[in-house]
């Protein structure tokens, strides 16, 4: 080995040094998680505890279940079990948990696009961000993604040298699709190698380039995150809204997995990884429509010939030869064609049948060509570009539309669904997820399911605005929820291809940490219950059940003790169950979207404080009724027990359990009493 | 720099010839060349990919991106001649599931 090493510094001096810089490097790069005393630890402590939560709730299901009264019973062994898979899912987690090294310098010469994101922040807000990211210093190009087009910061921008981009109007009249929308039209105008996201309220440090950067060196590499941190929130964080157990030991972990999520603001994203994303899925949801349709076709064809009076046997016709058009390409496809050159001869299919049918009714003709004129003469008196164009448009139009073919509404969106234009998108490639109101998680998803790789990088590089009252903060946690739980219902992380294992469980288990609302109202209503009526959901408070259940308790509690050290984490704890109805909405309103297509009531999440006048008590109704029922149940439960109706361990354990809620639910009071800033600097007019 | 030859042949079809490398910087200019021909009433568009040396995802997406403004104008995009670095692209992202490359211009358009 000193051979080894002595031959290599005796060598030339350059390369030995470009030698130790690329172990560096690889070491910095490498996806292999170096096995450190502290990791042995945590893994003993994450075993201990599996080992003990499963013994625990394998017999709670098979001895203990007071199936008397079944009711209560059994949710709450459900509930518990929820929390055991919550539970092993964390020490999964934290089984690879990666504490990166810094990386190497940025790439030699990488060209970054910075994106700010803006709908309808302050315009002072957006410019401070946008200012701060011109200070950025790594070589880069500065743009805000202005989504509501407003001339007053596009005119502040460009006098700053900033470039403004908003929607082409390839988007008119079609769907928006949010930031992903926002964010997938300035890609297409564009050219940066990478592009850095920050919403508008996210001020970014002049390094935070200089940091990441080099992480891109592994050309496998398609994301870099840091952390999301806010700068106007109070010591005791009223809100819980830093959230310094996951942007840390939680990301850290996912990255040891290779599963680094996107969290859309404060990453750096690598085009390539974008774009190619966006092609390949362009490839699948083009196929996907276009066998859907062909699919489909015969019923809608079927129906489109009832509804034709029998007088109309031209038009039959033309549906046969559509009909025939359908068979042909079905056969194509099946045969192996490619799609473009399928739905190529599809439409050239469809229009010669239109021609004929438009050719045999004269009639039809005349009134169509009248319309068509009266159309170009419209476009005419309008200085209407180039004129060939339109007529030539035109005449298409009245081939496929306006003939009594088209007529037919169904057939024509039949028509128009066979093609590979993707004519319901204003763009065809779609980069960013779309099925989701959060499009980060879908779309780190997709890039790891390409076989991408993620890093999470541990430094706050920038510093945000989180909501300063209640009503935005609630909003901004349930649209959160819903969006991960509408990724749940569409992408299902188990079941996607391409994905390791490890990273099905890795998403897995963030979605499941939004089912907690659920289990919340069993730890509420159980305890009410007993103290009530006396009704047990087990069959005996017997010393096996304290033996299984206190020792994992102690020890779920020291490996979150552990690897929360030093951290904020229980307000975090608190607010995974006390939002209890946010995480129930999100769960039942996702559902109704993706299963039943009703909308979600999707908000966007306001960076300015609404106005306060009273204290918002009626937006907490849900938990105020349930910290009141548990205060009723300590007193039912202690006359119970005092006039020797209950047993004393039962009410004791039952006491102990209610005390927990409401210390829980406390920070709903906290929450609802807090009063920000009363003047906050972007609010001051300039 | 990447240069892009253009023409129009006898039988009204555009012929697009990126020259060098087909990347993120070169692509906007692609589009812009097949909306321009589309604006001037040539629909039918051949891209010829025989002088390509390369080509990353942003060219697939400005291919695809030519294709839809071909479309919506009652035309057809198409590709020729690419080399085995593109034919490797096409296939990492499938997306020779839509686009059948062509052998040559001259066989783009035949029998259409």
């Amino acid at each position: 080995m000193s051979r080894h090493r002595r031959t290599a510094w005796t060598g030339s001096g350059a390369s030995s040094v470009r030698q130790l810089a690329d172990r560096e490097t690889a070491a910095a790069l490498s996806p292999r998680v170096p096995l450190t005393p502290g990791l042995v630890g945590l893994r003993v402590l994450v075993v201990l505890t599996a080992v003990l939560g499963l013994n625990y709730v394998v017999w709670r299901w098979l001895e203990s279940i007071n199936w008397s009264a079944w009711w209560i019973a059994v949710p709450l062994v459900v509930a518990e079990t929820y929390s055991l898979v919550d539970s092993l899912l964390f020490g999964l987690t934290m089984w690879r948990l990666r504490r990166r090294r810094p990386p190497p310098p940025p790439p030699e010469g990488a060209t970054v696009d910075v994106f700010i994101t803006t709908y309808n922040e302050p315009v002072d807000l957006v410019m401070a961000t946008a200012e701060a990211a011109q200070q950025i210093r790594h070589p880069h190009r500065t743009w805000i993604l202005d989504d509501g087009a407003r001339p007053e910061l596009r005119e502040r921008a460009e006098a700053a040298g900033i470039g403004v981009i908003t929607r082409s109007g390839e988007w008119a009249g079609r769907q928006r699709h949010a930031k992903a929308g926002n964010l997938n039209n300035a890609l297409m105008t564009t050219d940066g190698e990478f592009v850095l996201i920050l919403d508008a309220d996210q001020v970014p440090d002049p390094a935070i380039l200089d940091r990441t950067l080099g992480y891109f060196r592994d050309p496998q590499t398609a994301l870099v995150q840091t952390p999301q941190v806010f700068v106007n929130v109070p010591e005791d964080d009223p809100f819980g809204s830093q959230a310094p157990l996951f942007y840390g030991p939680i990301q850290q972990g996912k990255d040891g997995w290779n599963a680094a999520f996107f969290c859309g603001s404060n990453a750096v994203l690598r085009r390539e990884a974008l774009m190619q994303l966006g092609v390949s899925r362009y490839v699948t949801e083009v196929e996907l429509a276009v066998t859907r349709t062909l699919r489909t076709a015969d019923r809608v064809l079927a129906r489109a010939r009832r509804g034709l009076d029998p007088s109309q046997t031209e038009a039959r016709a033309a549906l046969d030869a559509v009909a025939g058009a359908v068979a042909r390409s079905r056969a194509d496809l099946r045969a192996g064609a490619a799609l473009a050159d399928v739905t190529y001869r599809f439409q050239q299919q469809v229009d010669a049948a239109a021609r004929r049918l438009v050719d045999a009714d004269v009639t039809a003709l005349e009134s169509d060509l009248a319309e068509i004129a009266a159309l170009s003469s419209e476009l005419d008196a309008e200085e209407a570009g180039p004129a060939e164009l339109d007529r030539a448009a035109l005449a298409r139009l009245a081939h496929r539309d306006w003939s009594p073919l088209g007529a037919v509404e169904t057939v024509r969106a039949l028509v128009r669904a066979i093609d590979v234009d993707r004519d319901d998108e204003a763009q065809p490639l779609m980069p960013m997820a779309t099925i989701s109101v959060t499009e980060d998680m879908a779309t780190c998803m997709r890039l790891h399911a390409l076989g991408w790789r993620t890093a999470y990088h541990h430094e706050t590089l920038a510093l945000g605005l989180a909501p300063e009252d209640l009503g935005t903060m609630l909003t901004q946690r349930l649209r959160w929820a819903q969006g991960t739980v509408q990724v749940m219902l569409r992408e299902n992380p188990l079941v996607q291809r391409g994905l390791t294992l490890a990273q099905r469980l890795m998403y897995w288990a963030t979605m499941w940490s939004y089912l907690s609302g659920f289990a919340a109202v069993v730890y509420f209503a159980a305890p009410v219950v007993f103290l009530v009526s006396g009704i047990l959901p087990v069959q005996a408070l017997s010393a096996d059940f304290f033996l299984r259940l206190v020792p994992f308790l102690a020890v779920n509690q020291l490996l979150f003790y552990v690897i929360g050290r030093g951290k904020r984490s229980w307000r975090g704890q608190q607010y995974s169950l006390a939002l209890f109805p946010v995480w129930i909405r999100s769960v039942t309103s996702a559902v109704a979207n993706v299963v039943f297509g009703r909308s979600l009531a999707f908000a966007v999440t306001p960076k300015e404080r609404q106005a306060q006048t009273r204290r918002p008590w009626h937006l907490v109704r849900p938990q105020l009724v349930v910290m009141a029922l548990l205060v009723v149940a300590v007193v039912v439960g202690t006359v119970r027990m005092a006039t020797g109706q209950a047993s004393a361990l039962g009410t004791a354990v039952n006491l102990v359990w209610v005390a927990f809620d409401l210390a829980v639910l406390s920070v709903i009071i906290k929450a609802v009493r807090h009063r920000g800033p009363e003047v906050e600097p972007a609010e001051v007019p300039a | 720099m990447t240069q892009f030859q253009s023409e129009t042949t006898d039988t009204g079809i555009g012929v697009v010839r990126p020259v060098g490398r087909l990347n993120m910087v070169a692509a906007p200019r692609l589009r812009s060349l097949v909306a321009e021909l589309v604006a001037q009433g040539t629909a039918r568009i051949v891209v010829d990919l025989s002088e390509t040396e390369s080509m990353d995802s942003s060219g697939l997406g400005a291919l695809i991106a030519g294709l839809k403004t071909a479309r919506q104008a009652g035309g057809d995009l198409r590709i020729a001649g690419a080399r085995p670095q593109v034919e490797a692209v096409l296939d990492l992202t499938n997306l020779r599931r839509v686009l059948r490359p062509r052998p040559d211009v001259a066989s783009a358009f035949a029998g259409d």
